[in-house]
């Protein structure tokens, strides 16, 4: 199978969108007929994704590649980038402000999060220039 | 525990997905805070809230979580319930609260993960 690749815009400026683009992507993979729990793995992962892209970095990008064996979800953005990384992976830190936890995000679970369901997690950043998350997970 | 029985137990009122209500549920799990819900998310299958946004549609969305039910008498918008609806998901409100309509659901043989 040659891999398949999707890019789906995330929005900045709406917590209203959030959601959309991973949304979208599911149901591509559910049409893939990919194993349910690998699905909801990548769903989970690309969703936390977005909702830190919007939060964070006023949205991006979401690039999905899709092989026989593998899904990788690049997340893009040209946001502020993660001053301390290690910090960031950290379950319960969140430099989310109120707005944010009110409605119920903003825990300091978002990139723990993305370990958690992902199989291999890279973090590039640099300050004032963005951050690209890429996540791996294997399929079977 | 079938759908119908979530309804009956936490005397709800069901706003989307009635014709569905047949449906089982073989677990549930109880919070507002969704990051919370998406970290700990197995296999439940019946979320129930006092969150209220379209996010919790979201987040039931992408963890496979076929019903939601808002507690505190909360009911959501028409959109809210609206996307849900699109998303294949039974939206029921009751007027208990968080801990007891869990409570309630446990006691009658509906478990955590």
């Amino acid at each position: 199978m040659e891999p398949i690749k999707l890019v789906y815009p995330v929005d900045g400026g709406d917590f209203i969108e959030a959601g959309e683009a991973s949304s979208k992507m599911k149901m591509t993979l559910k049409k893939l007929g990919l194993p349910s729990d690998v699905i909801r793995k990548a769903a989970i992962c690309m969703y936390e994704g977005e909702i830190n892209m919007v939060i964070h970095a006023d949205g991006g990008q979401a690039e999905v590649e899709v092989t026989m064996d593998q899904i990788t979800l690049k997340m893009v953005d040209h946001g502020p980038g993660i001053p301390d990384v290690a910090k960031a992976m950290e379950e319960g830190f969140s430099t989310a402000g109120p707005d944010v936890r009110s409605l119920g995000f903003g825990a300091g679970m978002g990139l723990p999060n993305m370990k958690r369901y992902s199989d291999e997690l890279d973090i590039q950043t640099e300050l004032g220039k963005g951050t690209t998350v890429t996540m791996k997970l294997k399929i079977g | 525990m079938q759908l119908s029985q979530v309804k009956e137990v936490l005397d709800a009122v069901v706003l989307c997905g009635e014709d569905r209500l047949d449906e089982e549920v073989s677990s549930a799990c109880g919070s507002d805070f969704l990051s919370d819900v998406l970290a700990y998310v197995h296999s439940q299958n019946l979320l129930l809230t006092g969150m209220v946004n379209v996010q919790v549609i979201r987040t039931a969305e992408m963890t496979d979580i076929k019903c939601i039910v808002f507690v505190r008498g909360k009911r959501p918008d028409e959109d809210i319930i609206q996307l849900a609806s699109q998303c294949g998901i039974v939206v029921m409100t009751s007027n208990e609260r968080l801990y007891t309509a869990c409570g309630k659901l446990y006691a009658n043989g509906l478990r955590g993960y």
